[in-house]
């Protein structure tokens, strides 16, 4: 094997045969600093610095306006009793749930078809992923007039089918799935192209012998498509839940929260603490407390995401 | 005078074409506006058809005084919060500002935010010959003193009135209501939901359904507060209140009106769908616009309908302030008698864009006779006006007001009883109130 010469950050060192071996890496050089600098001043001043100024907000009583005041925890020990905020946080998971899963099995699915050779197969996925690219206030704008129960077109549709007119977003009990919706619509795309890398990386030798064996189709999807397309449905997963959680465009644009607070999850609830009520206090426990949530279920996806690994020869559960 | 530029006889002269300038004779006559020629200032605007006049016209302004303007105009709900930020921070970005005094009023006062104008109004270098705090109406001076004195200029003014389409009610024979029962039993005969009509609309969307709901509670001699400022929205004047609103949006109304905001409201209203709109005058224009409304020349334009007790219209509005923290006060006042002056007083008036507070523009003959908006729609702000009455509690949780008792009030048209709706709402809202005002 011939020597290859690798320069690296801390001076040239030969690797291959007859090299001499690396020695411990030394700590950084002063001038090398300089580099660092600007990127760590970037990351103090845009991340660290807000995140401990939030936290220092989040213990005092502050109103815009007002003068404020140290209070401690009090912020955080109002939350639990506050019937906004644990209706928030629940209709929150219920939420990301739905729009996590609906797109994950229908981003699958559509994958699964966009896969196959057909004609014009190219053309309807540049179609199917149209969604995706659309502006989200627009994408609200045009599904409250569609859902307007008086006016919109999807009653309309509905009616000549002979299925009852719905109150979709005009409802509470209606508004969540009327919601989830217009999120799958949009970020199914967003899924079947991840899907589709995982689907166009398995080697075809496993469907050979399954077909030998004479495995149904169901059989191959189920023992060989879906494990060894599971870290890519792993990593649509951590992306839409992420995604999810933090969804405020759409909710705010099509029923700011409402009928009532029927939708009102923890991200409008905090933006209207903070920016219509001024509560800057309790607006910043409120976030604090959504940021460590958001953590939790990402750290939660990671370590599944963790487990679910290519091994050698496939896939491994650890 | 250089090539070009504007003097205020080229003012005078390029509007006198219009009818408009027929009313202000006298106008930028008596004050030295060209002292701070070649400044800057900076205007922040709501976005809409009172921030859009201003915008437009600045240059005229600026040819007035030399002044240069630079207006940064944005949506209501994010100017709001924008200002209030900045005005926080004690160091705003712009001289001259927007305020929705219904929301604002009493926050703006408490952080003593804004300068007071009185002194520039007595200046007779400063101030028109013309321009009286008296000149405004009473709901506008109430919104922009402080202890008696100006604390920013009453700019447009918003009464709720009724929106009514004349055709459906020919068709049924029923004339326009004058109190409240009548209003309820021409909701209820002009509802035809089986041809897609409904009796009334309006909004039902929590916050947003607050004005509605005050059109009745004002009906029957109540407020929000009584006179020392302690809540009553569960008392039993506001449960009738809210036992009117539930009927006519449950009964009356269109499905699904407990997520209707005005925009779905008119909506339904300008494509005929429904017989009776009641919200605020400045949504007049859509109505007259063929390409946005299916129903041209049918609307009539109603005062609010008597209550039991009371005959009162709903009455919200916005002013200019020069903020405390400005380093150019005279040039921000300048520009703020500009802004309400009558000659912009008079092309909002005419443009149907909005109401000003200022009385001799609304009262005046050549002004009125270029409104282009029909003659009922005229005759309703003027007599609207004369029933004018605070829509919102001034204090400094209003938005928190609407929001919880507009969720009780939302809540109701899913069924719940009002009593027990505003009673919960009243003890959730009470001691928000009491904190902030009391303490």
């Amino acid at each position: 094997m011939a020597d290859v010469t690798l320069e690296t950050g801390l001076g040239a060192k030969t690797a291959g045969e007859g090299a001499e071996p690396l020695p411990v890496q030394p700590a950084l050089r002063p001038h090398y600093w300089l580099f660092v600098i600007p990127g760590m001043i970037v990351v103090v001043a845009v991340i660290l610095v807000p995140w401990v100024f939030t936290l220092w907000m989040s213990l005092h009583e502050w109103k815009l306006g007002g003068s404020y005041s140290f209070v401690g925890l009090e912020n955080y020990l109002r939350l639990p009793g506050d019937p906004r905020f644990t209706e928030a946080f629940v209709r929150t998971l219920v939420y990301s749930a739905l729009a996590v899963v609906l797109p994950i099995i229908l981003g699958t699915l559509a994958a699964l078809v966009f896969h196959q050779e057909f004609p014009l197969r190219g053309f309807l996925r540049g179609v199917f992923v149209a969604p995706m690219m659309a502006t989200p206030v627009a994408i609200a704008v045009v599904w409250t007039m569609m859902f307007n129960p008086q006016l919109g077109v999807l009653n309309y549709l509905l009616q000549l089918i002979g299925i009852k007119p719905q109150l979709w977003i005009f409802e509470a009990s209606t508004v969540i799935p009327s919601l989830v919706v217009v999120e799958t619509w949009q970020w199914t795309p967003l899924v079947m192209l991840i899907v589709l890398g995982g689907l166009a990386a398995i080697p075809s030798e496993p469907y050979e012998s399954a077909d030998i064996d004479g495995a149904s189709a169901f059989q191959k999807f189920r023992y060989i498509t879906l494990p060894m397309i599971a870290p890519f449905l792993m990593i649509a997963v951590i992306i839409r839940l992420i995604d999810a959680l933090k969804s405020f465009d759409i909710i705010f644009a099509m029923t700011q929260g409402g009928p009532g607070t029927a939708s009102e999850t923890i991200n409008l609830y905090l933006y209207q603490t903070a920016f219509a009520y001024f509560d800057i206090g309790y607006g910043s426990a409120i976030t604090v407390v959504f940021f460590v949530l958001i953590i939790l279920l990402s750290l939660a996806t990671l370590y599944l995401r963790a487990r679910t690994q290519w091994a050698e020869g496939g896939v491994a559960e650890r | 005078m250089t090539k070009g530029s504007l003097t205020r006889r080229h003012v005078l002269a390029g509007a006198g074409a219009g009818a408009t300038m027929l009313a202000i004779p006298a106008a930028w006559a008596d004050v030295d506006y060209k002292k701070y020629a070649g400044s800057k200032i900076e205007t922040n605007l709501i976005k809409g058809p009172r921030g859009d006049l201003l915008q437009k016209y600045e240059k005229e302004f600026t040819a007035l005084t030399g002044i240069e303007v630079n207006s940064e105009v944005i949506p209501e709900q994010q100017q709001r919060q924008k200002i209030v930020i900045e005005l926080s921070s004690g160091r705003p970005s712009f001289d001259v500002v927007h305020i929705s005094f219904h929301v604002q009023k009493r926050l703006f006062e408490r952080a003593k935010w804004l300068s007071s104008v009185t002194p520039f109004m007595t200046n007779a270098a400063l101030t028109e010959a013309d321009h009286k705090g008296d000149d405004y109406s009473s709901a506008g001076r109430t919104y922009a003193t402080v202890e008696g004195g100006f604390n920013a200029l009453p700019w447009s003014v918003d009464y709720f009135m009724v929106y009514w389409n004349k055709e459906l009610f020919q068709k049924k024979g029923i004339a326009y209501p004058t109190n409240f029962d009548e209003l309820i039993k021409a909701a209820e005969a002009l509802h035809d939901p089986a041809n897609g009509i409904s009796g009334f609309v309006g909004r039902g969307l929590r916050n947003a359904n607050l004005p509605l709901y005050m059109s009745f509670l004002l009906g029957f001699g109540k407020d929000a507060l009584d006179e020392k400022g302690n809540l009553i929205i569960d008392g039993p004047e506001a449960v009738e209140a809210a036992k009117i609103y539930k009927h006519l949006l449950t009964k009356c109304a269109p499905a699904g009106v407990a997520g209707f905001n005005w925009m779905e409201s008119q909506a339904s209203f300008l494509q005929g769908k429904s017989a009776m709109w009641l919200d605020g005058i400045g949504w007049a224009p859509p109505g007259e616009d063929p390409t946005r409304s299916r129903i041209v020349g049918k609307i009539g334009y109603g005062v609010i309908p008597k209550g039991p007790v009371a005959h009162a219209s709903p009455t919200y509005g916005d002013g200019i302030g020069i903020p405390a923290a400005s380093a150019k006060k005279e040039q921000a006042w300048l520009y703020c008698q500009w802004a309400v002056s009558r000659l912009m007083g008079g092309r909002l008036l005419q443009s149907g864009g909005g109401v000003p507070f200022r009385n001799s523009v609304i009262g005046n003959k050549d002004t009125q006779a270029g409104v282009t908006m029909p003659a009922e729609w005229l005759t309703c702000v003027i007599e609207s006006a004369k029933v004018s009455k605070l829509g919102l509690p001034v204090v400094v949780p209003v938005t928190e007001f609407r929001d919880i008792i507009g969720t009780a009030l939302t809540a109701t048209l899913s069924g719940a009883d009002p009593a027990t709706e505003l009673k919960k709402a009243a003890d959730q809202y009470r001691p928000i109130l009491e904190k902030s005002e009391k303490s």
